[in-house]
């Protein structure tokens, strides 16, 4: 019962918080308020029994994102956002009509924490009663991470790697250009 | 009661996702852009989690005096799925650095002008 409570909590504090992500006019306030967004939602992942993503979002969310984008801040030196040119009735109508379509998906959807439904009746299982004796890791989620789904995780270190050489041929770019410039006055 | 309680955490994810597709398309702002781009996101992640939980399981770590754990197979995507996440996040917001430096401005209506100029 207490969990209920604390996930009741904790995502009523995450709804709060992004509608203050999405009024408020400050880019510094913005992106601290999206490092409290990460935090909580790295709360209700504990909560709901996810320890390694709880980890994951509270290091990578909330501490890298974090200090990315207030790299990007102080390099592109604009701290106040222009209020908004339009009126915000097409989006405002676009994103009611989705939602709503959405709430109708879930009427029928099995109940939060359900332990019958076939998502939890399927293919879990097997790893929950194999996985330690054919590994020898207790922990599942590392068990399917890196020796079941190995290649799946070399996959994501490729996806890494070609955005960082993204990230590197963009900035890198600049600096070039600053180079060549100083060079012929 | 009850019904509420079942789909609270899906309407709450809804509401994330759309307040996050609302930041996306409502807003001029780059930076801004892509926190909304984030929140969209992580309300994915939220999802995820949810449908994994189990009343009554505990976390996936295989011990003495457990019989009953929640799903880990939605744990071991949305791990995955955080840190792609954040490698494309780190590729916009390079895209947004360099923006900047070409037109002066991370505002969507100011770029807009000067290209409809050249």
């Amino acid at each position: 019962m207490i969990d209920i409570l604390i996930d009741v909590t904790l995502l009523a504090f995450l709804a709060i918080t992004a509608i203050a992500i999405l009024r408020i006019h400050n880019l510094f306030a913005v992106i601290m308020l999206f490092g409290i967004f990460s935090l909580l939602s790295a709360g209700v992942f504990v909560v709901l029994d996810a320890a390694d993503v709880a980890f994951t979002e509270a290091s990578v969310g909330a501490g890298i994102s974090t200090v990315l984008m207030l790299g990007t801040l102080a390099l592109t030196r604009g701290h106040h956002e222009k209020p908004p040119a339009h009126r915000p009735w097409l989006p405002l109508v676009v994103v009611l009509v989705t939602g709503a379509a959405l709430v109708y998906g879930t009427v029928d959807i099995p109940g939060f924490g359900d332990p019958a439904t076939p998502a939890q009746q399927h293919v879990a299982p097997r790893y929950l009663e194999q996985g330690q004796a054919e590994t020898g890791v207790p922990n599942i989620v590392t068990a399917v991470l890196a020796s079941y789904r190995g290649y799946d995780t070399l996959g994501e270190v490729t996806v890494i790697f070609t955005a960082g050489i993204g990230v590197l041929l963009l900035l890198g770019r600049r600096r070039r250009d600053k180079a060549s410039k100083d060079e012929q006055p | 009661m009850q019904f509420i309680l079942d789909h609270y955490n899906y309407w709450i994810v809804i509401f994330l996702m759309m307040v996050g597709f609302y930041t996306v398309i409502s807003r001029g702002n780059l930076i801004k852009k892509i926190a909304g781009l984030n929140m969209f996101q992580t309300s994915v992640f939220l999802l995820y989690i949810s449908i994994g939980n189990v009343s009554g399981g505990t976390t996936p770590i295989i011990a003495e005096g457990f019989r009953a754990y929640s799903n880990p197979l939605p744990h071991v995507l949305i791990l995955t799925a955080i840190v792609v996440g954040v490698a494309t996040t780190a590729l916009g917001l390079a895209l947004v650095v360099r923006i900047r430096e070409a037109y002066g401005s991370i505002e969507e209506e100011e770029i807009h002008k000067q290209d409809e100029s050249f």
